[in-house]
């Protein structure tokens, strides 16, 4: 037990790491996933194909392998980050693909009728999309994106094998220096986890109540 | 298709603006790819030497090998998560609180803690003991076994409440109409679910490269330490699993249509103690 308070501030670093990892990515694959999804349902079939074939790509890839080509692919064609960079490049890549069946699947729960329902009256397109479909697009997204963001939290700890030392690497630091800790380590590290994950989830719920409209 | 939804039939001047759009990007996709071939040729990604050692028979021979373990892991790791889900669901769905918190406390536990926490814990702590292939797949039945559980649990309560109340009306006790009933109906739903663990089963046996072991991706690392080609290995290894994962995504589509034409929904995606699990689309959940 006391060495989950004697270590406290090297585990308070590591997970303000694994933090900064998840903001970071999540940011990054949030836009980029936004964007392919909105690819995948452009009415042009150029876009379509970039779109899915991105997704079935980072989607049956391993992240470790992913990383691989990241950490240690990049630096043969030249170019330079710096561990914790190419780690938020990694999970941003393939986190993405994750955001993008979100999203898409987000809009798919809108009914055909609410469009067509908003043509009717007279909308013009960006009114259907702005006033009809977005809305309750977005309300539908939340859970899903909320699994997607658990996901990422707990697959930051990938970074832990590529030199980033965040709460899993600092998990692995410190079982080697006091192995009969051992349980105490894993159980405090992994609340830590369960907070991460208990807070997005929180958050997804309060959202979804506060946007839940009668259907 | 949302794109009925969010746009109408297209008349020719929408026509025309889709092709010109389409041409655009057709026109952006082959620059970047040209970028992208040239930056790789201006440092010499498609010298033989950077390829050769997926060629030479000796080390094509390694890396069957190593997908022969990276498949026995997922194997084995998929085969025993099944009773762990299917106990644990069980548990978390009796009516008595001790067998059901516990349960529940466990599930969440292990669905919320990374993979990679659970293989460091056992490899610095039991790796002797155990060995290094029970390291890599007792935190993959810990963590699949717990996801399968909420997608067993929801199957089970997915199943019609009729059934039940036959069962309980022709005098059968809790567990013979969990066994007898419940069980068996719920199982044939959740077969594409189980594919879709098995995705990600196979790829969190990657994470098995940081102790490191002798599946795929480890015998990745070593040629790529020895030949100084991690680009050319990662897209190697990336593609054999991509086109493995694919055809068993594949593989649960079809299942999930078929079900659908024999009129039994397959299992719904589960919501639970406040996470989403099922949708392994979102099998991100694995690394």
């Amino acid at each position: 037990m006391d060495v989950l308070f004697d270590q406290s501030d090297a585990i308070f670093d590591g997970f303000w790491e694994t933090i900064q990892l998840l903001l970071i990515s999540g940011l990054f694959a949030t836009v980029l996933g936004t964007f392919l999804a909105a690819m995948r349902v452009a009415p042009v079939r150029v876009m379509n194909a970039i779109g899915t074939t991105y997704v079935n790509t980072f989607r049956n890839t391993p992240l470790v392998v992913l990383f691989i080509l990241v950490v240690f692919g990049l630096p043969e064609l030249d170019i330079q980050y710096t561990f914790f960079e190419k780690a938020t490049i990694a999970l941003s890549v393939y986190t993405a693909a994750f955001v993008c069946e979100a999203v898409r699947a987000g809009i798919n729960t809108v009914a055909a009728g609410q469009a067509e329902a908003a043509r009717s009256i007279g909308m013009t397109f960006t009114q259907t999309l702005g006033r009809v479909v977005l809305p309750q697009a977005f309300r539908a997204v939340v859970p899903p994106m909320a699994s997607v963001y658990i996901a990422l939290a707990k697959n930051t700890s990938v970074a832990a094998g590529f030199g980033v030392t965040e709460a899993t690497a600092t998990l692995s630091a410190l079982l080697n220096n006091d192995p009969q800790a051992a349980y105490w380590l894993f159980f405090g590290i992994g609340l830590g986890y369960v907070a991460i994950v208990a807070v997005i989830s929180t958050g997804s719920h309060l959202l979804e109540r506060h946007w839940a409209v009668a259907r | 298709m949302s794109g009925s939804v969010l746009f109408d039939v297209p008349g020719p001047r929408a026509r025309v603006r889709h092709r010109i759009i389409g041409i655009v990007t057709s026109v952006v996709l082959v620059g970047v790819l040209a970028w992208v071939v040239l930056r790789l040729n201006q440092n010499d990604q498609f010298a033989y030497e950077k390829w050769e050692p997926f060629v030479t028979p000796a080390i094509v021979q390694d890396l069957f090998d190593g997908l022969i373990v990276t498949l026995e892991i997922a194997v084995v790791a998929i085969a025993l998560s099944i009773p762990f889900g299917m106990i644990f669901a069980t548990g978390r769905l009796s009516d008595h609180w001790f067998l059901r918190w516990p349960c529940f406390v466990i599930v969440e536990f292990f669905r919320a803690i990374p993979v990679l926490m659970m293989i460091f814990f056992l490899s610095i702590k039991y790796a002797t003991e155990i060995g290094k292939f029970w390291v890599i797949v007792i935190p993959l039945v810990l963590y699949n076994g717990s996801v399968l559980a909420e997608v067993f649990r929801a199957g089970i309560r997915a199943v019609h409440k009729g059934q039940s109340e036959a069962g309980y009306s022709i005098g059968l006790r809790k567990y013979q109409l969990m066994v007898i009933i419940l069980i068996p109906q719920a199982i044939t739903t959740m077969l594409p679910a189980i594919i879709s663990q098995c995705v990600v089963a196979l790829k969190d046996s990657a994470l098995a490269f940081v102790i490191p072991f002798d599946e795929i991706v480890s015998v990745g690392n070593d040629i790529r330490n020895e030949f100084h080609n991690s680009f050319a290995t990662g897209i190697v290894l990336a593609t054999v699993f991509i086109v493995i994962n694919y055809s068993l995504s594949r593989l649960a589509i079809w299942l999930e249509r078929r079900m659908a034409r024999r009129g039994r929904a397959s299992a719904e995606t589960p919501k639970v103690a406040g996470v989403d699990v099922g949708d392994q689309s979102i099998g991100g959940a694995g690394a």
